[in-house]
């Protein structure tokens, strides 16, 4: 597991994607059952009751403004976490040795395990738009934009989940980021309200948040109007994308936290 | 026979803490053999392992398998390395089927389920094939294990503590299931702490204490060379000192002269065949003794004092 040498392994990858994709579906209930009861409580609270004696947003109905944002909360959450411990528990039960003494090189790994949180992340929201139908009504305005941000955005944080189940030594490790950082981050990134709406230094304040761009980007694709352009958030979330790519490049080359 | 599968040069490993757990090994293993490592816990045997099997990132030294450098055509030599790992580790919650198949397809291959079907009637795992792994006894677990390591029929097979912990049924089982896969072919390089699995199954053995490998050699060779035979005459009444007619053999009074002690031999029979003349010799010299018992030393002395020369020589 070094390196894209030739003769890459597509069986191999193939294997642990389906693998990985098996083992979601044993455990579909749980896996979504947990995002769609907590959707739907902020539907309740968020939509329906404040959401009521909300004025619109941008010509857009609250309760539907928030979709794109809860989306993101989720699928930020549930991505990060499934492919952290996709990667975290081989590791943590030593079935690892097995993937280490196959010929299998970082494309193979990448593909079947981000691509399997990802693959799970998409079903995850196509679930939680069924469920937002459930309480308000909205149409997208661009379809396939929306889907093209959301698979970049699943792929984006699937390599940082795994990234993260990979530096974790730890349970604790492999909760604290998305506790600590991806939540906060997500509630203050405009899910529920517009940047604008902030007072004055921190709506400048705010856009060092990059959580600001993802949940943007996907309010532009669903209602056609954002925060900031659509160009500038796609830009932000290939950039991360890209980032984690040459990260686990580095991590799969030195066999750090892999290999003793 | 000789073609080496596996060469191994100069290769060490120190790890992040300083310990140096493999010190300049050469190993060359041949094609078809069976190969023992034996060593005390902590030798290095496990690292060796790792180091060829892409776990442990050698220090120095090169590894070649199937003429492949390890360095850099590892995905060449790969496919064709299989491993069984001393530590039980498995998906516990998932049938045993699936991770056999999994491992098949991991290593490049496509779905077989009738040779799937025939590696695990092989290890009586096929009535539980669509068991969770977790409701397994440890010594199936181990075997499924085993069934994972030849899902993608690997000629080069690596078995780290087979039988550790295994009742001695089952040993005994893995035992013809290890001869079964020289039948085949496949070259097996084992650890073990068990020495009479060393002697039951291997062609060669090497010794490994501290990160070096002390010797290698022929099982049969070693023992010739390093083999004794021991018996012990408990005489009827006490001798002061030895009959002549066993001037010419390796013999010694022991317990106050009680006892006549036989130590000699190469391990080839030469041993045996000195002590039936011995006991003939002193019945003709009007002897008499109440009691003969013969041992041959085995693998494990040999061990023991080999590995206790090496304390010395620290
Ligand atoms: N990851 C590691 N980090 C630091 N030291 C290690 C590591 N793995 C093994 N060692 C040390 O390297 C030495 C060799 O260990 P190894 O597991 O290769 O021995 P072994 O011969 O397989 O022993 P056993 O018979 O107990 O399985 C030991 O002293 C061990 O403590
Ligand atoms: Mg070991």
């Amino acid at each position: 597991m070094s390196g894209f040498n030739a003769g890459f392994n597509g069986r191999g990858a193939w294997s642990i994607f389906t693998f990985e994709l098996l083992r979601f579906l044993r455990t579909a209930f749980q896996s979504v059952l947990a995002p769609v009861l907590t959707t739907s409580l902020y539907f309740i609270v968020f939509g329906a009751a404040i959401g009521s004696q909300m004025p619109d947003l941008g010509g857009v109905d609250y309760g539907a403004f928030i979709i794109p944002g809860l989306l993101m909360l989720t699928l930020l959450g549930e991505t990060t976490s499934n492919a952290s411990f996709g990667i975290y528990m081989p590791r943590f039960t030593g079935t690892i040795y097995e993937l280490l003494s196959a010929p299998v090189g970082t494309a193979e790994t990448l593909l079947g395990f981000v691509g399997a949180a990802a693959v799970k992340s998409l079903i995850l929201a196509a679930i939680i738009l069924a469920t937002a139908r459930l309480f308000v009504d909205y149409s997208i305005a661009h379809p396939l934009l929306a889907l093209v941000y959301i698979v970049l955005v699943a792929a984006a944080f699937a390599l940082f989940g795994f990234i993260l189940g990979i530096w974790a030594d730890g349970f604790e490790k492999l909760g604290i980021i998305p506790m600590l950082f991806l939540t906060p981050l997500t509630f203050l990134g405009g899910t529920f309200y517009s940047i604008d709406m902030l007072p004055k230094p921190w709506d400048t304040i705010a856009l060092f948040n990059p959580i600001v761009y993802l949940v943007s980007g996907l309010r532009w694709a669903f209602f056609g109007t954002s925060d900031v352009s659509f160009g500038l958030s796609l830009g932000i979330t290939v950039g991360f994308l890209a980032l984690c790519v040459v990260v686990i490049a580095f991590i799969f080359r030195t066999g750090w936290r892999l290999r003793t | 026979m000789s073609e080496p599968i596996l060469e191994i040069e100069g290769l060490s490993k120190i790890y992040p803490g300083g310990l140096k757990a493999l010190d300049s090994v050469d190993l060359s293993i041949r094609k078809g053999e069976i190969f023992a490592l034996l060593g005390p816990n902590g030798a290095g045997k496990t690292t060796l392992i790792g180091a060829v099997c892409g776990l442990v990132r050698p220090t120095g030294g090169t590894i070649r398998a199937f003429g492949h450098d390890l360095a850099h055509d590892w995905r060449a030599a790969r496919r064709r390395i299989g491993l069984v790992p001393q530590e039980m580790a498995t998906d516990m919650f998932e049938p045993v089927i699936r991770t056999v198949n999994y491992s098949r397809g991991l290593f490049g291959l496509a779905p077989d389920p009738a040779k799937i079907e025939e590696i695990l009637r092989s290890l009586s795992l096929w009535g539980r094939k669509d068991e969770q792994i977790r409701n397994l006894s440890g010594g199936m677990k181990r075997r499924v294990l085993i069934a994972k390591a030849l899902a993608h029929e690997p000629e080069l097979l690596f078995l780290d503590e087979p039988t550790a912990g295994v009742d001695v049924e089952l040993r005994k089982d893995m035992w013809r299931q290890i001869g079964a896969l020289r039948a085949e072919g496949v070259t097996v390089i084992l650890t073990t702490h068990y020495i009479e699995e060393a002697e039951e199954m291997a062609d060669r053995v090497g010794i490994i204490d501290k990160g070096r490998l002390l010797m290698v050699d022929e099982k049969a060779k070693m023992m010739a060379r390093l083999g004794r035979t021991e018996a012990l005459f408990t005489l009827a009444a006490p001798l002061s000192q030895l009959p002549a007619v066993l001037a010419d053999y390796p013999v010694e009074l022991e317990k106050d002269g009680r006892v006549l002690i036989y130590r000699g031999g190469d391990g080839t029979g030469k041993g045996k065949a000195e002590v039936a003349q011995v006991s003939k010799a002193l019945v003709a010299a009007g002897v008499d003794y109440t009691g003969i018992d013969v041992h041959e030393s085995s693998l494990e002395d040999i061990f023991v004092q080999l590995i206790d020369r090496d304390k010395v020589a620290a």
